[in-house]
Order: structure tokens, then C-alpha cells, then sequence
């Protein structure tokens, strides 16, 4: 191939583009970093605004409780059917057991903090970005720089708060209620004694299952919010730079529950 | 004399002063070292084409951008660099008026009005009512338009929500962005009336940026015009007309021919 028929880009340099994309991956890297950095910095300084942790704190948890209601619920309804199929298919013997082992650990160790933070993630974090997208993009946080107002302390750390502390308590009704979703299978269904079923039930959680959940709930609290808040904070271009700062609060903050939530059961159960 | 009237200082140096500034996004140089001196209690109006960067150097004044070079000081302290509780300290002198009016959509107009006394000055939300109040009738604006949110407001209206809240806090300097455009003649002439009206009874030093000569008349004591990221031409506003400067008369009476050049692609 002669010279003047190679396109453009590759006769200037092919490892261009792939050096442009891994210091554009730095800069964004650094910059949530800072971001990460400042919020948290202004977490214990006055003034703190606990008007609008609280109403943020509504937001995220008492309106955020609907659909992790009926996520969880669902989810515990089904596994209890996969469940007892794959038991009954090992040995016709010990279902219940099965079922209520698999049900527990599912949802408190799993299933509830995920789903939980996936939901809120959708819900919460993409009107976040939105609500903070479009304050940038409208100069309305360069309007509370001039008014004395920290924008940080104003607008981003109500709401990581309100993350951190509700996703728990989210998790944990969403425990309650995912067991429950396996014990109305298990009794309904597949005709397990309702007494025994919580029994068993009660015998084998552990205070770690709830525990290892509660603590995912807090750090996917903290990525949701965190991510909702610097996607909103860092938009530009009018509605469409709005519009991407929603889609990728909600895609980041997905991913990085999923990558978390291997390494937080790797932490607390690795072999 | 309110709590917050500005107090009387002694003429010791320019109340803003920038020297030398340069801002510059990527290859795109925007101000080119900008040296501009405002003294207190003067009305300085900044004109200039879009893109020029008159939005950009009171940003950079406001610590909403961080210059590369150059100092800005006010009442004689560096403001460059400063961050936190020093930087809401000096932002504390300001008030400003955005060329949206940027209100805060998730609040009524009178929060809005009230709001640089409540957060940033720390006042009793009862008594910050009763001047934000106050301030919008120094606007024309009633009790109704005080309870509506800033969705039910004309482009107008909320311009004069945005003067009311930028004189609320009685700051010692207030800043227009482009506080006619987007308003037609009259409601842009009842802007400028107000503002040279609220500035008079404030006391306070101004600077505006507009391209609105008309605006730039009523409002200015003295006019500076930017082009290409440098102040070409700084003067009295009744010297304007007969400065001899190409740059500046083409620019005020708005012809095409000269050496101001736009920049447009043939298609």
C-alpha cells in the first residue's frame, strides 16, 4: 500500500488514539478522586445542613422502599422455587433445609444489597446527576459560590449522607421482607409446615449474613450517591450534557456495585 | 444604616484590580493579561463581542476560574488561589446577577431573595423574610410574585428576582452579566433604571458585561472594551463616541465593515 492511501490517523500515529484514551481515563480518575477527596473533607465541617440531610434522607430511603419492597420480595419468592428444584433433584430428602439455607444467604448476603443498590441506583443517583446537571449547566452552583454557600457542603454532602445511612436500613426491610417472599413459596406452594419453615429459618441465619449485607448497603450507598453527585456536578453542554451525566451516573454506579460487591464477599467469606 | 450596608472605607487603593491576567481553555487563549482597575463606588461596564471573555474575567475575579497567570486583588488582598472559608469570606463582598438570572428552581422567589442572608450570612430566616420582601418591592415585585416559584416568571421577571437577591446581602460590589439580554427595549431600559437605582441606594462598585450599548450608557461611569483577550480601550463613558479607536466605534454603532472581523466558514 502506498503511502498516500493510508488514512490519515494511522499514518500520523496508531498508538494515538489509545494513548489519548488512557490520560483522558487518568484525568477522570484523578478528578473523581478530588471530588471524593473534598466531600468527604466537608462531612464533620460547619455548617452542616441537617434540613436537607433529613429531606434527602426521605428521598433516598422512605421513597426508595416501594420498589426495593417488591425487588426483594420477588427475588425471594423465586429463589425459593429454584431452590427446592434443585434440591428435590440432588435427594427428596432435606428440601426444606435447602430452602431455607439458600433463601437466607442469598438474600442477606446477596440479593438484597445488590438489587437494593441497583434500584436506588436507577431511582436516586440518576435524579441526582440530573438535579445537579442541570444547577451547573443553569449557573445556579456558581450562584451559591457567590452567595457564600459552599456548593459541596450545599448540595453534595446531604446527599452522601443520606446514602450512606439509608441504604442499610433499606437492606435490612429488604432482608425481612426477601425471607418472607421465601417463606410465603415455602408455605403456600410448596406446602412446608409454617411453624418449621421459621424455625429452620431463624436456626440458620447468622448475625455475619446480616452483617456483611449492611456493610455493602453503606459502600453501594456511598458509590450511588458519590457517582449521582459528580456526574451531575461535572456535566457540560446544555440538556444533552445532562442527559449523559444521568446515563453514566447510573452505568457507573452499577458497575462499580457489581465489581464491589465480589470484593466485599471475597473480603468477609474468601477461602 | 442596615447591618449589612457597606461601611465606609478609607480611598486607600482601586477596589478591584486585576494585572496582568491570562485564562486560556486548551489552545483557545481567552484573556491575554487583562489589566483593569475599578475604584470604589465607580461603575465600570466591560463590552465587548460573545466570546471575548467578559464572562470569563469575572469569573475569574469570583474564583469560579483560576487564571494562569496574573493577580487579582480586592481592596488590596490576592484573591487568586484562595479556597474555602477565605474564599466565602471575599465572595461575601459580592453580589452578582447571572445573564440567566439563575435562580433556584427548587425554591420559592422569595427563599431565593432570602437566601444569601439565611446560608451565608447566618440571619433569622423571620428577619431575612422581611428584607428579602423588602427588596423585591425595590424591584416592583409583590408578595404574589414573592410565593410563586421562578418556572411561573417572564424572562423579565426573574432578572429583577435576580437584582433583588444580588442586593440583599448589601454587597460592597455587585456584577451584571448581560443584565438586558434576551428582554425587550422597554423591560431592558426598566432593568437598567433599577439597577442604577439599587446601586445608588446600595452604594455599592459595579461591574457589568454586556453588549448593549444602550444598557452600557445608562449604567456606566466609565466603559472598557475587551477584544481578543485584551482591553483595548478604557475611558469615560461620554468619551465613547470620540475615542478614535476603530475597534471600539465599530463596535458601538454596529457595522460590519472595520477591523473587528467575524469569523464565519463558508459554507
Amino acid at each position: 500500500m502506498s503511502a498516500d492511501r493510508i488514512p490519515g490517523m494511522l499514518r500520523a500515529n496508531p498508538l494515538r488514539p489509545i494513548g489519548s484514551a488512557f490520560l483522558r481515563f487518568l484525568e477522570a480518575t484523578g478528578q473523581l478522586t478530588t471530588f471524593t477527596v473534598l466531600s468527604v473533607s466537608h462531612f464533620f465541617r460547619p455548617p452542616i445542613y441537617l434540613r436537607l440531610i433529613g429531606r434527602q434522607m426521605i428521598d433516598v430511603g422512605y421513597y426508595s422502599l416501594p420498589v426495593v419492597g417488591l425487588t426483594t420480595l420477588f427475588s425471594g419468592m423465586v429463589i425459593a422455587l429454584q431452590s427446592f428444584t434443585g434440591a428435590t433433584r440432588i435427594s427428596s430428602e432435606g428440601a426444606l433445609l435447602t430452602v431455607t439455607s439458600v433463601v437466607v444467604l442469598s438474600i442477606t448476603r446477596e440479593l438484597s444489597p445488590v438489587l437494593a443498590g441497583l434500584m436506588v441506583s436507577g431511582r436516586v443517583g440518576a435524579a441526582m446527576a440530573a438535579e445537579i446537571g442541570t444547577m451547573r449547566v443553569t449557573e445556579q452552583i456558581d450562584a451559591l459560590t457567590t452567595l457564600s454557600t459552599n456548593p459541596y457542603k450545599y448540595l453534595v454532602v446531604p446527599r452522601i449522607i443520606a446514602g450512606l445511612a439509608m441504604l442499610p436500613l433499606l437492606v435490612f426491610v429488604g432482608d425481612v421482607i426477601g425471607i418472607f417472599g421465601g417463606y410465603i413459596i415455602g408455605v403456600l406452594k410448596l406446602d412446608f409446615n409454617a411453624a418449621t419453615y421459621i424455625q429452620k429459618t431463624w436456626d440458620f441465619i447468622e448475625f455475619l449474613d446480616i452483617f456483611s449485607g449492611l456493610v455493602k448497603a453503606a459502600v453501594f450507598g456511598f458509590v450511588v450517591t458519590l457517582m449521582g453527585c459528580y456526574m451531575g456536578y461535572h456535566s457540560t453542554g446544555g440538556a444533552q450534557g445532562v442527559g449523559a451525566a444521568t446515563t453514566n451516573a447510573v452505568v457507573s454506579a452499577a458497575v462499580l456495585i457489581l465489581i464491589l460487591n465480589y470484593f466485599i464477599s471475597q473480603m468477609f467469606f474468601g477461602v | 444604616m442596615s447591618e449589612f450596608a457597606p461601611q465606609s472605607r478609607p480611598q486607600t487603593g482601586p477596589k478591584i484590580k486585576l494585572d496582568g491576567v491570562h485564562k486560556r481553555f486548551g489552545d483557545n487563549i481567552v484573556l491575554d493579561g487583562i489589566d483593569l482597575e475599578v475604584q470604589t463606588g465607580e461603575s465600570v461596564v466591560i463590552i465587548g463581542g460573545s466570546g471575548t471573555g467578559k464572562s470569563v474575567t469575572l469569573k475569574c475575579i469570583l474564583g469560579l476560574l483560576t487564571p494562569e497567570k496574573g493577580t487579582i486583588e480586592i481592596d488590596g488582598e490576592s484573591v487568586v488561589g484562595i479556597s474555602g472559608d477565605e474564599r466565602d469570606r471575599i465572595n461575601g463582598k459580592f453580589g452578582m446577577l447571572f445573564q440567566s438570572a439563575a435562580l433556584f428552581d427548587s425554591m420559592s422567589n422569595l427563599d431565593n431573595v432570602a437566601f444569601g442572608l439565611t446560608e451565608g450570612k447566618g440571619m433569622d430566616p423571620e428577619a431575612a423574610t422581611e428584607i428579602a420582601l423588602e427588596k423585591l418591592r425595590q424591584v416592583g415585585l409583590g408578595e404574589n410574585v414573592a410565593r410563586m416559584s421562578p418556572a411561573e416568571l417572564s424572562v423579565g421577571m426573574k432578572k429583577r428576582v435576580g437584582l433583588a437577591r444580588a442586593i440583599a446581602i448589601e454587597p460592597e460590589i455587585i456584577f451584571f452579566d448581560e443584565p438586558t439580554t434576551g428582554l425587550d427595549p422597554v423591560m431592558g431600559d426598566v432593568i437598567n433604571d433599577l439597577i442604577v437605582q439599587c446601586v445608588r441606594k446600595v452604594g455599592a462598585t459595579t461591574m457589568t458585561i454586556t453588549h448593549d450599548m444602550a444598557s452600557a450608557r445608562k449604567i456606566a461611569d466609565r466603559i472598557a472594551m475587551l477584544y481578543k483577550g485584551k482591553l483595548i480601550w478604557t475611558g469615560p463613558t461620554d468619551e465613547i463616541d470620540t475615542c478614535g479607536e476603530d475597534h471600539v466605534e465599530q463596535f458601538v454603532h454596529g457595522r460590519v465593515e472595520g477591523p473587528i472581523q467575524m469569523e464565519l466558514r463558508r459554507l
